[in-house]
């Protein structure tokens, strides 16, 4: 693939969904916007990390705050523009190409609507290889890139430059920032050379995503099974196949976790999985054995259809399939277990990869 | 002794029933349904009126639910032009009204819109101040070319002040055209709720010609002192005037009128409806006597909504469900028979095998002649059934909550394909009068009165506040006719906003009641 046209963003909505393991929000917005510029200004160029060259300077893209929010309050469509532009003539400097952040819900559409309407080439590549809720939490960060200089642009017409110590202070100042400013906003940060770029990022995770997407839809079409196409296509591990039965949800920390459980059904009546999330999926358990965690991708989708389901949609009498995606090997060092792993989020064991779990399982 | 005329209008058939004060049922009727709608509602009075021989004076209320406004959506047909002004700007200005809608509907509706400052923030704070100067230019341009105003502000749910305010301005420029504010009709979810709120505006012309002529139909069958309402889609009545502003509440009240009218029937205020019907079957739910509301944007001709529906799925199962064989395989539906089902099936002389004729097969129905089906296997027909039971099996687990069983009540002409094991449920109740289940629904309608109002939490508490807000609710459901003996609150609703000084709360309340005869 070396192109984004209107079919392929249909592709890559549903595919970096499935790859936003629960979270990333709602992508419709951003899927309208992405499709406006497209129609407006022809289809994205994508290329791979490869052509970058290593003195190019990649600036990525992406919205910061609540997903619900901008379904309400849709952006003015020049945020994210002022948000490039300003980065651009801080750096003072000549931008290559822009890249998503991550994979899932809005964030892998906004870059798609910035390179169509600047003419500039997208990465096939991302920081993440998914979706995670804090600004460190790229592989970007693992490899030493600075999150800034960043800069956070509101409808209103605010920009707000940073520049800070460490990624960690990026994160909290960037969302008091957001809060006040309206509780979402466009960002650009992560200015790297294409030599960074090539070293940290996760390669080829748009042509994935628009891979999956076009997989699943065209089951539907053929009348395959779409679950099967998902996994053939993933090479994800079938975790368990059950149905909702019960999600508990609790505010704690600040956060919106909770649990999903799911009753088996066919191979797997009889047994029962617990899913644990916080905006994503973070654990899955199958009795009271982990058979994946984070930051390996747990991904829960519809039996029939295979359409990713958020965590936020998730409710009784779903039938959903639980598939286990092994990360990035990037994510699986020891300072990406430190900023991502089970430990990071309060759970009080070592990371274990999803393929060894699921193996240990069937002796 | 006063009665009550209810009339429901469904895909196939249009049905009356008349009840007395008491509730009982005095007569029903079923005709087919026409195409313009409104002659097959004037036979249907005509029929119910004969029938029964009930005096005409002592109808005291006359209650529709009708297909109207969906249908003129769905056609596109006899909608008002609509001036809509949107407010928000810069926000909102990355995507036009209207960009995914069908390109017919959109011509239909004209492309007069007005993006404007003001809107609010999720904490309610403004965006940007509202403009007087802007709603007047755009008031201008709009002058002369549409027929209804829809007004949308950015998180009016939270604060509706600028929508207030912007219609006060466009009524003195304009005067009294029928104005639509988003925070009326739907809840969070910009491009959803203004959508809702065009069609809303769209439909004023075909509220208002549907109420005066089912007024005129009435008239010219001498019911001269009823009081005339429209059903809503959540199980009340509305006044003339109040359809006229709320045109688009009128949206699906078949469904609710059947669960409705399940929920009368059985006495259950707590259950599972399954209405099958020739083509397919709702399912829906019952809670304290109303229909469960949808949580997800609902599509209607083609248009991404959030308004207020009932929660329902419905799936291609009903009495003239086409029944073959494909590749060892047996294949229910989706085709139908509909309405032919008289004279396709094979019971009735016809040459398809419907749903009805398995039934008939299997002795769990009698209808025409048992001897034209003999010859089917009754392997073949259980497993006909089973495959059926399937489908109603899903569909009733996909509605319930919890795991919990719970009572099933059956409505409708396609319920002898039920049989009586079904799974998840605690019993099976198939009530009389179980055909006319929807047009009972619209006789038994409530009346309602709704409040909304934001309270400061720092001068009187919580609970105070909610019961202000009730006590308000049930004195407007007296007002709109309601017997205060009978008046309940159905729904409370409190939304705290957060970072506003004096800690306000918004509060939405509704409270329902018997109507009050005489």
């Amino acid at each position: 693939m070396n192109s984004i046209d209107v079919q392929a963003v249909e592709h890559i909505a549903l595919g970096a969904a499935l790859l936003g393991t629960g979270g990333g929000g709602d992508p419709h917005i951003g899927k309208l916007m992405a499709l406006q510029a497209i129609k407006e200004y022809g289809p994205v160029s994508l290329i791979d990390p490869e052509e970058v060259p290593d003195d190019a300077v990649v600036v990525p893209t992406a919205m910061m705050g609540a997903p619900t929010v901008i379904l309400e309050k849709i952006p003015s469509g020049e945020e994210i523009f002022r948000a490039f532009e300003n980065l651009k003539s801080y750096l003072g400097k000549e931008i290559f190409a822009t890249v998503p952040i991550e994979a899932g819900g809005v964030n892998s559409m906004i870059p798609i609507a910035v390179a169509a309407r600047l003419g500039l080439p997208l990465v096939d590549c991302d920081g993440m290889g998914r979706a995670f809720p804090e600004l460190q939490m790229l592989t970007f960060h693992l490899y030493g890139v600075s999150a800034t200089p960043m800069v956070i642009a509101d409808e209103k017409g605010n920009i707000l430059i940073l520049e800070t110590i460490n990624n960690n202070w990026t994160e909290s100042l960037a969302r008091s920032a957001t809060v006040v400013m309206g509780g979402a906003v466009m960002i650009s940060l992560y200015p790297l050379t294409g030599k960074q770029l090539k070293e940290s990022g996760i390669k080829n995770i748009m042509s994935y995503s628009a891979r999956i997407g076009k997989t699943i839809r065209n089951a539907w079409r053929s009348g395959e099974d779409p679950v099967k196409a998902l996994l053939g296509v993933t090479g994800g591990i079938e975790l368990f196949k059950g149905k909702v039965v019960d999600v508990l949800r609790r505010t704690e920390g600040g956060f919106a976790r909770g649990d999903a459980h799911i009753e088996g059904i066919e191979d797997y009546k009889g047994e029962t999985m617990t899913v644990k999330f916080q905006n994503e999926n973070l654990i899955a358990m199958r009795g009271d054995r982990v058979v994946a965690m984070v930051p390996d991708l747990i991904c829960i989708v519809n039996l029939e259809t295979a359409i990713p389901i958020t965590t936020e949609g998730l409710r009784y009498g779903h039938r959903v399939l639980v598939l286990g995606i092994p990360c990035d090997p990037k994510w699986r060092t020891p300072m990406g277990i430190e900023t991502v792993g089970p430990r990071y989020f309060k759970y009080d064991f070592d990371y274990v990869p999803v393929e060894k779990l699921a193996g240990a399982g069937e002796k | 002794m006063g009665y009550r005329l209810g009339i429901d209008v469904g895909g196939t058939n249009t049905d009356a029933v008349i009840i007395d004060e008491k509730l009982n049922l005095i007569e029903k009727v079923k005709t087919p349904t026409t195409k313009d709608v409104t002659t097959g509602i004037y036979s249907a009075i005509n029929k119910v009126l004969e029938k029964s021989g009930v005096d005409r004076d002592a109808i005291s209320f006359a209650m529709l639910g009708t297909t109207h406004c969906t249908n003129a959506i769905v056609e596109r047909k006899r909608l008002c032009r609509v001036g809509i002004l949107r407010m928000g700007k810069p926000a909102t200005m990355a995507i036009a009204p209207m960009v995914d809608w069908p390109p017919e509907l959109v011509q239909a509706v004209g492309e007069e819109y007005f993006l404007v400052s003001g809107g609010h923030e999720y904490d309610g704070r403004e965006i940007t101040p509202l403009n007087p100067d802007e709603i007047r230019a755009a008031a201008a341009a709009m002058k002369g070319k549409v027929d209804a105003v829809a007004v949308i502000s950015v998180f009016s749910p939270i604060n509706a002040e600028h929508e207030k305010r912007a219609v006060d301005i466009l009524r003195e420029e304009l005067g009294d055209l029928p104005f639509s504010l988003s925070h009326e009709i739907a809840s969070i979810g910009f491009l959803e709720r203004e959508n809702a709120t065009i069609l809303n505006a769209a439909l004023a012309e075909v509220a208002k010609t549907t109420a005066l002529s089912f007024k005129a139909g009435l008239e010219q069958e001498g019911v001269k002192n009823a009081s005339i309402y429209l059903c809503q889609n959540d199980g009340t009545l509305m006044s003339i005037d109040y359809a006229m502003k709320y045109p688009i509440l009128t949206v699906a009240c078949g469904p609710t009128n059947s669960i409705r009218g399940a929920s009368f029937l059985s006495g259950y205020d707590n259950a599972i409806v399954l209405d099958v019907g020739g083509t397919t079957s709702d399912i829906g739910v019952i809670v304290n006597s109303f229909p469960r509301e949808s949580s997800v944007a609902v599509e209607i001709g083609g248009v991404r909504t959030n308004f207020r529906m009932p929660d329902i799925i419905s799936f291609g199962l009903g009495g003239g469900t086409i029944i073959r064989e494909s590749g060892g395989e047996i294949v229910i539906g989706p085709e139908s028979v509909g309405y032919r089902l008289t004279e396709e099936a094979l019971v009735f002389g016809g040459n398809t095998l419907t749903a009805t004729d398995i039934a008939v097969r299997l002795g769990m129905a009698e209808i025409g002649d048992p001897s034209r089906v003999s010859h089917i296997e009754e392997g073949f027909a259980r497993k006909a059934v089973k495959k059926m039971m399937t489908m109603v099996n899903e569909g009733i687990d996909k509605m319930k909550l919890s795991a919990e069983p719970v009572p099933l009540i059956l409505v409708g002409g396609g319920i002898i394909l039920i049989p009586d094991e079904v799974e998840g449920v605690s019993e099976i109740i198939r009530p009389g009068n179980h055909d006319v289940a929807n047009a009972l629904g619209a006789a038994i309608a409530q009346v309602s009165g709704q409040v909304e109002r934001v309270y400061s939490l720092s001068e009187i508490s919580r609970e105070e506040a909610l019961n202000m807000a009730k006590a308000i609710a049930v004195e407007e459901a007296v007002k709109a006719g309601a017997e205060p003996s009978t008046v309940q609150i159905v729904e409370v609703e409190d939304v705290p906003l957060a970072y506003l000084p004096g800690n306000a709360t918004r509060v939405r309340v509704k409270a329902a009641g018997n109507l009050r005869h005489g």
